[in-house]
């Protein structure tokens, strides 16, 4: 029947849903607007059907059946669906008549019932401080933008703080929602932004951007509560999240300065420590190396003393039996083997009286120097 | 059916719904009405759903029945403690008595300049009073609540209720936030140098006691070592006296003898020999009977 629609007036039934929450079945305009013109419904219907009767004249009958299906087909336009997460609110002649939960309902069509379906589980999101497109996950991506006015504030101090942040608010109630408030998601930021102020006026500057930001993001969250609840907003506050709190653009050269003054700090020390940690250890292996040379000196000493007393001991005794011939035999083999070896140059004093100066050709003597050094003992004697 | 009938029953349907809709006016949830007879208002309806009233004569008027949002334009103020402030507040109100509301204000644009006046110079007087010291402390909230105090008393005059009333932004002017900026900048250049001389310092004490660990280290272990090379060398002094000791004057001998051949014996070494030595006793003389010097 493709005539039922425009009779009731009522565009396409089914009721579309705006982002704000439903916003109406029906085209009537919303809240505020006039009822539509009834008799201009009427007329338009009886206009239609006499369109499609050819020759005009229909009896009274017909159009009574057509008039009874017109209002049935206008009737069978109030079913409306509340999807999962969503609440209906059920308006007639502009007032609540009833409030219901997902699933298949029924209210009477426009123009005089209205449906509200607000999505009251979904999580809405107002950001104070900047602008971004990101979901919550995309931290500061490059479309997002800061707000100075709305970031920067005073803290406790009288220093200045830069806080981004963002609220997650869930609809409490659909009907204090929609009908209590006037520019909710306003509401909820101006009053998010004021509530942050006054935590962060009660901070100071270093808690703020450091240890505290959790309890700032509770005691704001508990405030914004507080306030909204007052307004009898139907809001529930899901979650207040810093995403930034840091030192303002004009100082946060010499903030990030300190970090580094602080990693610079470490790092004199590790390399002081680095240096003591080379040179303490080499100067104890020196140290040990000094004592175990030392060690060994002092057992040389012993160890050759006691060989040399040992051979004294038993030459002098091999000597005791036979002292005489012993001591003559060692003094000549000695002497034998020293001048063996030696440029003799024998003069005697005795032979001719006056004696010879003896001319000694010390240039070449020095020429003679002996090319190794002194030879031990140990192959000598016995 | 005559075309007749069909007209005169038009004719009715027509006039009926005309008069219907006239006479039947909905007030909305987010509403209230005002019932005006010839512009003059004779009730107000603050109940929604389906009303009547009568046709041509009586008009109605429609209101806001929620909490309206006002949030006027920031400006500066100077403080008891002589400190420029740029502040802004915002209101929440309902237009509680529509009647007064239409009398005195007419509209929600008026309405909207009175009250931000209205919270302007509340906030101007109550702030005025107020040091920077009190706005950042919990104080806050208790000028918050004066400031309502005094727009409520005022707005009732024109049919509005306030809600709430809260102070938004107290921000420091330009000038005097580069001031603070200054300030901030110059406390952590401050801190940064503070931590690097430290960090200099720390460095400095640890090179200079690893120096010293490492001179210590090294001054006892030579004492160690020299204490050894002495009892080494101490040790062999008493070992050889007790051996050379049996018979000193063979010592002397044997000993010679040793170091000659320790130190003569080597290639090269020129020697002046007189044949009177004890080894040429027999040189020249087979009976070995030495020449009389």
């Amino acid at each position: 029947m493709p005539w039922s629609n425009q009779s009731g007036g009522s565009g396409g039934g089914g009721g579309g849903q705006g982002p704000w929450g439903g916003g109406g079945r029906g085209g009537s305009g919303g809240p505020g607007g006039q009822p539509p013109d009834l008799e201009d419904l009427i007329r338009k219907g009886q206009e239609r059907v006499r369109g499609m009767i050819p020759g005009g004249g229909a009896s009274p009958a017909v159009i009574g059946l057509v008039i009874v299906v017109a209002i049935a087909a206008w009737l069978a336009t109030g079913f409306y669906r509340v999807q999962p997460g969503q609440q209906g609110v059920a308006l007639i002649f502009g007032k609540v008549v009833n409030e219901t939960i997902p699933g298949l309902r029924y209210n009477l069509p426009a123009p005089i019932g209205e449906v509200y379906t607000p999505q009251v589980e979904e999580l809405r999101r107002v950001d104070v401080g900047f602008r971004g497109a990101g979901e919550i996950s995309s931290r500061r991506s490059t479309a997002e933008r800061d707000i100075l006015e709305e970031s920067l504030m005073l803290t406790s101090d009288q220093n200045i703080v830069d806080m981004d942040f963002t609220v997650f608010y869930q609809i409490k109630s659909a009907r204090e929602y929609l009908f209590n408030i006037r520019g909710q998601e306003e509401t909820v930021k101006v009053a998010a932004e004021s509530a942050m102020r006054e935590i962060v006026g009660q901070t100071t500057f270093d808690q703020a951007v450091t240890a505290e930001r959790q309890q700032i993001e509770d005691k704001t969250q508990e405030l914004l509560q507080k306030t909204l609840d007052q307004y009898g907003a139907g809001i529930l506050i899901a979650n207040v999240q810093l995403q930034k709190s840091d030192p303002p653009g004009e100082v946060i050269d010499a903030f990030n300065d300190v970090q580094r003054a602080r990693q610079d700090k470490d790092r004199l020390q590790n390399e002081a420590q680095a240096y003591a940690n080379s040179i303490v250890p080499v100067a104890r292996g020196l140290g040990e190396k000094d004592i175990r040379e030392a060690e060994a000196y002092r057992e040389q000493q012993i160890q050759e003393a006691q060989g040399e007393a040992s051979r004294f001991v038993s030459i002098h005794d091999a000597y005791l039996t036979a002292p005489d011939v012993t001591r003559r035999r060692m003094y000549l083999e000695t002497i034998g083997a020293v001048l063996g070896s030696a440029h003799k140059v024998i003069i005697d004093q005795d032979s001719n009286g006056s004696g010879v100066v003896p001319y000694l050709p010390l240039p070449e003597i020095e020429k003679r120097q002996p090319r190794t050094g002194a030879r031990t003992s140990g192959n000598q004697a016995n | 059916m005559s075309k007749i009938k069909f007209a005169i029953l038009g004719a009715f349907v027509i006039v009926t719904g005309a008069v219907a809709s006239s006479a039947l006016y909905t007030v909305h949830q987010v509403e209230q009405a005002i019932v005006l007879q010839f512009g003059k208002p004779i009730r107000v309806v603050k109940e929604p759903g389906l009303h009547v009233k009568i046709p041509f004569i009586q008009d109605v008027r429609m209101f806001e029945n929620r909490i309206l949002n006002l949030d006027p334009p920031e400006f500066e103020v100077l403080l008891d403690d002589k400190k420029r402030i740029k502040v802004d507040a915002f209101a929440r109100y309902t237009i509680d008595d529509p009647l007064k509301f239409l009398q005195v204000v007419f509209s929600e644009s008026t309405a909207r300049n009175r009250l931000g006046n209205l919270v302007n110079s509340a906030l101007r007087r109550v702030i005025a009073r107020a040091s920077l010291t009190d706005l950042l402390s919990a104080k806050r909230a208790d000028l918050m609540n004066q400031i309502q105090a005094e727009v409520t008393q005022n707005a009732a005059n024109f049919g509005v209720k306030i809600i709430d009333i809260r102070i938004g932004r107290t921000d420091l002017p330009t000038e005097t936030s580069q001031a603070v900026f200054n300030r901030m900048r110059t406390e952590r250049e401050r801190e940064a140098q503070e931590l690097r001389a430290q960090g200099t310092e720390q460095a400095q004490v640890i090179r200079a006691s690893a120096d010293r660990d490492r001179v210590v280290i090294l001054a006892t272990a030579k004492n160690q070592s020299e204490q050894l090379r002495g009892e080494g060398d101490g040790k062999r002094n008493i070992i050889l006296a007790q051996a050379y000791g049996r018979d000193p004057e063979f010592f002397q001998f044997y000993k010679s003898l040793t170091e000659y051949t320790k130190h003569l014996v080597d290639e090269g070494t020129t020697m002046v020999l007189s044949p009177n030595s004890d080894f040429f006793k027999y040189f020249g003389n087979i009976d070995g009977i030495q020449k009389k010097n």
